[in-house]
């Protein structure tokens, strides 16, 4: 095969969600299922052309349940797997990212998310990779900025499946997706790359459920002779379905640790201004862009701004956020909706400074001239 | 005591099963099982896949890579499973619910790729788990949880289904029929492409209290018995002779390429582009 066919390198100028794809092949994706609609679609373009390519499989599936359970069937069978869908389609989704949680499936989900019934950038859903599926769990999900970021990170989220077993969401919207920019990409032996723990000892030894209470039982591939049972229901270490209530709470103390005791290995995100700051901005995904605008303008002005950047939403990045409202005596939280991930900063933050929210709920990005009037509104 | 020579592809935890005494689902297991060995099957290359429902639990029980617990989106599993390691062979154990309800839409179009693999559906026309309500399949002006004044709902034809979205394998049996159902399933798993097996069973702890009025397995299997017609038989019969029967037989086998190998030939022509 080719090889200049495989995996892009160099520098290029890209569209967003061509960027995903190319990013998602580096990290060694070799599997994508999707179902159209905007503004995502483009990703499954790109796929069902680079996935063949690569030796890997592109599937157009006939709903978006279908994408996610093709994507987990796959996940379970050794590939890196990923979809991509926007709000309306993340929807449906939620049936399949429970059961990817209960049963520790690696996989990539790719939320454009977007208003309700229009494509436009919208940060509504912001909460719903948090608390969309039914059952208990720890979401991992990461907002890029950026059409480099996009690549990186998606990258980023394969690395993080594969090392925790568990699904990654990647809320990007139409800014993104539709953006055009940069992106330098390294050769592929400068990527990192992380692939999931394989079983070391025969089927007969082997428990797929067992592991320390902040780490991930080894994943062997279907067709091994390891006969794992993934059931949705409470299963003990050896895979059994088990009624009995300590199997269910030990399992999901487990399910839940191996996120809650590595968030500082997980949480990802930037800091600028913030040694003499005396407010703090808040952003994420796309609005990072006219938030460190506004912040470099209002330096200019004289006022003592910084900014937190988050990369990864969820965990909550509480330490960092703890940290900073030590420092500061005002924080703003800004997004493109109705007031919804301020509730998880407001947590956090609240005993040590007050917390304002900074809302655009209209279908389009912040202007740096009202994310300015806001910081000289709270430094009066 | 004597131990039965196919519980050595059964997980032990998993016994006793839980189906109800008479259930067509334990037959289905154990006949599938037959199958398998007579076919000397790998069982370490084996998928079976259940949804949710009594039939759903099969899989739990067989000694092979299993996935359980979601209604209906079996064939998408399989789809995944399928397209990256196409050397293993995918079986499906779904109740009418679980099928020709909650997972048509993915039913269907798993038929319509020639997606290889089984499909094996305990028909027992009504829901089983959940206390014996109505399903597409349950016949017209029958009594059930949720049709106390009968079903006023036309019955899915389960197989006629599969075959109109491309099912190019295609058998149903009742539970009075083990041997046919053997050697079907044995022909259904060698059989390259889409097979669906349906195979009516009985329920007698709901359908057979409810609707026949009689909790014993031999009521049920005698009322099925009562209404089923050969294939062969039923082509000389008219429509309104057949309404509330189950025609029974082979319906369709014929060759067509796997969704699997379809896609490899696309991955060929992808690779070898200038």
């Amino acid at each position: 095969m080719n090889k200049k066919r495989k995996i892009l390198t160099g520098t290029h100028f890209m569209f967003g969600n061509h960027a995903i794809v190319e990013g998602a092949i580096a990290a060694g994706c070799t599997y994508f299922a999707g179902y159209p609609i905007t503004p995502a679609s483009e990703i499954a373009e790109r796929m069902s052309k680079r996935m063949p390519e690569v030796g890997g499989k592109f599937i157009q599936m006939e709903d978006e349940m279908g994408s996610i359970f093709s994507v987990t069937g796959a996940s379970l069978c050794g590939a890196k797997a990923m979809t991509a869908t926007a709000s309306a389609g993340f929807n449906y989704m939620q049936e399949g990212l429970g059961y990817a949680y209960a049963v520790e499936a690696p996989l990539v989900v790719m939320d454009a998310s977007r208003i309700r019934g229009e494509i436009d950038a919208s940060h509504a859903d912001v909460m719903q990779p948090r608390w969309g599926a039914s059952g208990d769990y720890e979401a991992i999900c990461l907002t890029p900025s950026s059409v480099q970021e996009l690549f990186d990170h998606t990258i980023e989220a394969f690395n993080l499946a594969e090392k925790y077993r568990n699904p990654v969401i990647v809320l990007i919207d139409m800014i993104l997706s539709h953006m055009r920019e940069r992106v330098v990409i390294p050769d592929p032996d400068e990527i990192t790359i992380v692939n999931r723990k394989k079983p070391t000892v025969p089927p007969e030894e082997f428990l797929p459920f067992k592991a320390n209470e902040n780490d991930v039982p080894p994943l062997p591939p279907f067709g091994e002779g390891y006969k794992v049972l993934y059931s949705l229901n409470p299963h003990g270490e050896d895979g059994r379905i088990g009624w009995d209530p300590d199997i269910h709470e030990k399992l999901y103390k487990r399910i839940l640790g191996k996120i809650r005791n590595n968030v500082d290995d997980i949480c990802k995100y930037e800091t600028y201004y913030i040694d003499d700051a005396d407010v703090l901005l808040v952003a994420y995904g796309s609005q990072c862009r006219p938030a460190l605008a506004a912040v470099r303008e209002a330096r200019k002005r004289g006022y003592k701004v910084g900014f937190l950047k988050l990369i990864t939403i969820f965990p909550v990045p509480e330490k960092i956020i703890e940290t900073l409202s030590k420092k500061v005596e005002k924080i703003i939280v800004m997004e493109l909706n109705v007031g919804k991930y301020f509730f998880e900063v407001d947590r956090v933050a609240k005993k040590n400074c007050e917390v304002v929210s900074l809302l655009k709920d209209r279908g389009t990005s912040f202007a740096v001239e009202e994310i300015l009037n806001k910081i000289e509104e709270v430094s009066r | 005591m004597k131990i039965n020579p196919l519980r050595k592809n059964i997980r032990e935890w998993g016994m006793p099963h839980f189906f109800c005494p008479g259930c067509g689902a334990g037959q289905i297991m154990n006949l599938f099982l037959r199958a398998a060995d007579e076919m000397k099957l790998d069982m370490n290359k084996l998928v079976v896949i259940g949804g949710v429902g009594c039939t759903a639990r099969i899989p739990v029980y067989i000694k092979a890579d299993a996935l359980h617990g979601i209604h209906g989106r079996c064939p998408a599993w399989a789809t995944g499973i399928k397209l990256h390691n196409p050397d293993l062979k995918v079986v499906i154990f779904g109740g009418d619910g679980d099928i020709a309800a909650i997972g048509g839409n993915q039913f269907i179009n798993a038929a319509r790729r020639n997606l290889d693999i089984t499909i094996i559906v305990n028909n027992n026309m009504n829901f089983g788990m959940t206390g014996g309500q109505a399903a597409p399949t349950t016949p017209l002006g029958l009594y059930t949880t949720t049709s106390p004044r009968g079903n006023i709902e036309r019955t899915f034809d389960i197989c006629k289904l599969a075959e109109v979205a491309g099912a190019t394998f295609v058998s149903r049996w009742t539970t009075n029929y083990p041997l046919q159902i053997v050697k079907t399933i044995k022909e259904g798993m060698e059989h390259r492409g889409f097979s669906l097996i349906e195979i009516i069973g009985q329920c007698p702890t709901h359908f057979g209290r409810y609707v026949l009025k009689s909790a014993r397995a031999e009521d049920s299997l005698r009322w099925m018995k009562e209404r089923t017609v050969t294939k062969e038989k039923a082509e000389k019969m008219s429509e309104e002779e057949l309404e509330g029967k189950f025609v029974v037989g082979n319906f369709v086998k014929k060759s067509y390429p796997s969704f699997e190998d379809k896609y490899a030939e696309l991955e060929k022509k992808a690779q070898g582009e200038e």
